[in-house]
């Protein structure tokens, strides 16, 4: 019982990286729909980028230029990293898919996958084939609830995770940019005509996910702190099975799934031997989407799709 | 512009001199081109200081070393330009006759002998070229494949990684069970001399077991359409890899070895020639149509008394089965498999050949893994920076042709297409008879 309330923090930091990174993926298919297969690149570039400003903010501080506590590092770390990252989204955007707007569907699937080899590539030649050591941001303390042991890393990833969903509803619900989202996710053909500048919108939506992207390789890179070129493909591809699982489009979705695949993945390897966790996770998530063919907040689209 | 202007002339004598040649005489002249290659090739390479010889038409020495340029080229002329030229010239007669004279299946099948005659001397040559040119013909069955099920039938399939996953673990745990002497399969069931008999049984095999796993995906895939497909054969990548890593006896992570040299060159042509005119035969028959049918309007497929279940399981097997036994053959070929080099990776890969080449094209299938495996190839002395320029070719490729090169379309053989051109007019004409 212990081990599994131990587990289940375990599961929540997972499926917070997992959530953030999935909500990129259906953020832009509830706009285009087509998912961003480079989307899990633009997740490692942004580690990648998290590294590098957090070694130069951490550097500035112990030469004493800018005296900044540790807090206030990372959060500038957070929010530089942030809104680097955006811009990832939109260069993947501006070269992969706006050329392609009116191609087939899967021609634009097709360039993602290889602005990503292209993003995976670069970095491995830039950076060498040796791993990274993220900075320590943030010396871990280690609290005892009850009988659970839970680091403040934890704790901050889940919470920083949540508020950055919150914010994220506030902005999609509240703000026009948002409005526009909604309206080009409900008709992508009309919206344009109404005077709604699409690229910009398309454009801000991936700068948005790639954004939620860079929270994500912020609090993954602390969390574990080794970085290699080929991180993006490996949590990208889960991330997008989270999106899927969660329901095609749906921002609500992405959340539960991301969680959701979180939970499997983690009481399968606490229960079953470590090895057997891709092939019984991924074997829930068939089974889930044979009763669900939509995932679970999906919703049946009559659309003609744009193949 | 300037070269444009230059080359016009060239172009012009080339075509009133050359624009009758027959493709088969085009193909005899490579032929002799390539045995010469093989007779005087290596003397050759040595005079005019190149080492050896150049592997695919010297273009990454080029790259490599560009000193070399005058060499390769009075290299490349003097061995295939001119023998090729010369004797195109001389038999255009002979194969202008044949067409006259031999029926139509004839006629193909001494093309398709006479390319097999290409390419087996010029892989004679040089060990590089005999593999890069079996891992060609997998990659254009591979293509073709997936080609039904992503161009013909309009869904997207990434599954071919794991297609070829089980079917080549399956065919060389066939193998080496039946004629190897292996630490876990112990002694050969069978005399080794047979391997080579019961190789095409073994692919036949691998194609079939991959089948029935794909139609564990299969059944509940198609009750709905868009990129459903996409998300359960994703997941099956993933389950079939981790499966393979846990199975002990297969070698787990560590990848299984000791396959028994089988898959020659002549093996993987023909094996690949039949997938070929397998999927032709497929793509231009009622199935095909119906298959179609289905991806342009599924409902209106439906009314037309096509069976929109049975035709997608259908194409959806094919695909696996010849996914499988390319993925037999794979195997075979390299000697050595292991459950990472069937990732997600290789899947992108198939998928870039088959989007280069075009959907819903058997020609284009084979043009983009042609095209693919030899930038590949020739970029191959980069290493790394050879996965740089391959996606900015490829995306730059997307952005000028979305559809693919040869998407939608077929490339017109002259000496077919002359044939019913003929056929055509004796109909209109009213004249009967062949």
């Amino acid at each position: 019982m212990e081990q599994l309330a131990q587990q289940l923090f375990n599961a929540l930091q997972w499926g917070s990286f997992y959530a953030l990174i999935a909500l990129g993926y259906s953020m832009v298919y509830s706009i285009l729909m087509l998912f961003n297969f480079a989307h899990g690149d633009v997740f490692m570039v942004a580690t990648y980028i998290g590294y590098f400003v957090a070694t130069a903010l951490l550097g500035l501080a112990v030469l004493q230029v800018l005296p900044f506590s540790n807090i206030v590092i990372f959060v500038l770390t957070l929010i530089l990293t942030m809104f680097l990252a955006s811009f990832v989204g939109i260069a993947v955007e501006l070269v992969a898919y706006r050329p392609l707007r009116d191609a087939p569907r899967a021609s634009a699937a097709i360039t993602g996958l290889m602005v990503g080899i292209f993003m995976e590539t670069a970095v491995l030649a830039l950076l060498g084939a040796s791993r990274k050591d993220f900075p320590l941001l943030i010396p871990p303390i280690t609290f005892k609830i009850g009988p659970v042991h839970v680091t403040n890393l934890k704790i901050l990833t889940l919470v920083m995770a949540f508020a950055l969903m919150l914010l994220l509803h506030l902005f999609i619900s509240r703000t026009k940019v948002g409005m526009a989202m909604r309206a080009m996710s409900f008709d992508y053909a009309v919206v344009p005509l109404l005077g709604i500048p699409m690229n910009t919108i398309i454009a801000f939506t991936f700068a948005l996910g790639s954004a939620l992207a860079g929270a994500a390789g912020i609090f993954f890179g602390m969390a574990y702190p080794v970085l290699d070129p080929y991180m993006g493909v490996l949590i990208g591809w889960k991330a997008f099975v989270a999106a899927i699982l969660g329901g095609r489009g749906s921002i609500f979705g992405a959340v539960v799934g991301g969680f959701l695949l979180g939970f499997i993945e983690i009481l399968v390897a606490a229960t079953l031997p470590s090895t057997m966790r891709d092939l019984i996770a991924y074997s829930i998530v068939l089974l889930i989407l044979t009763f669900r063919p939509y995932g679970l907040f999906g919703e049946e689209y009559s659309v003609r799709l744009r193949l | 512009m300037a070269l444009r202007k230059a080359l016009t002339p060239l172009l012009h004598w080339f075509r009133t001199r050359f624009g009758h040649v027959p493709v088969g005489a085009w193909l005899l002249g490579a032929a002799v081109a390539a045995f010469l290659e093989r007779l005087l090739g290596p003397d050759l390479a040595y005079l005019l200081g190149l080492g050896s010889v150049p592997a695919i038409f010297g273009l990454s020495i080029i790259l490599k070393t560009p000193s070399l340029i005058p060499s390769v080229l009075v290299f490349v002329v003097l061995m295939y330009v001119i023998p090729t030229l010369v004797v195109a010239w001389l038999s255009r007669a002979l194969f202008l006759w044949w067409e006259e004279q031999l029926s139509v299946p004839v006629y193909v099948f001494l093309h398709v002998l006479f390319l097999f005659l290409v390419l087996y001397f010029w892989s004679q040559v040089d060990p590089y070229r005999l593999l890069v040119l079996r891992l060609l013909g997998i990659n254009i069955l591979l293509t073709l494949s997936l080609n039904l099920v992503n161009g013909w039938m309009g869904e997207f399939s990434v599954s071919v990684a794991g297609f070829m996953s089980v079917g080549a673990y399956v065919s060389s745990v066939f193998m080496v069970w039946g004629f190897v002497h292996d630490d876990v399969f112990g002694p050969p069931v069978f005399p080794e001399f047979l391997a080579p008999f019961a190789f095409p049984l073994a692919l036949i095999l691998a194609g079939a077991v991959t089948a029935v796993t794909a139609l564990l995906v299969a059944v509940p895939s198609f009750r709905t359409r868009g990129d459903y497909l996409a998300i359960i054969t994703l997941a099956y990548v993933f389950i079939v890899k981790s499966t393979v890593e846990n199975l002990d006896f297969i070698g787990g992570p560590r990848g299984f070895m000791n396959q028994p040299e089988v898959a020659s060159f002549t093996v993987v042509f023909i094996w690949t020639v039949l997938g070929i005119w397998v999927m032709w035969n497929y793509v231009t028959s009622i199935l095909g149509k119906a298959t179609n049918a289905v991806r342009d309007n599924e409902s209106a497929a439906e009314m037309m008394t096509v069976d929109t279940r049975k035709v997608k399981i259908v194409a959806f097997l094919t695909h696996a089965f010849w996914s499988g036994v390319a993925g037999g053959l794979y195997a075979h070929v390299l000697g050595y498999i292991n459950p990472s080099s069937f990732d997600l990776r290789k899947s992108a890969e198939i998928l870039g050949m088959l989007y280069l080449g075009g959907l819903n094209s058997v020609s284009g299938s084979i043009v983009g893994p042609v095209l693919f495996m030899f930038l590949t190839e020739i970029l191959r002395p980069f290493q790394l920076a050879k996965w740089l320029v391959i996606p900015v070719i490829l995306i730059y490729a997307m952005i000028r042709r979305p559809r693919g090169l040869m998407g939608f379309q077929e490339l017109r053989i002259p000496f077919l297409t002359r044939r019913q051109q003929a056929k055509e007019e004796a109909r209109a004409y009213g004249v009967t008879g062949n």
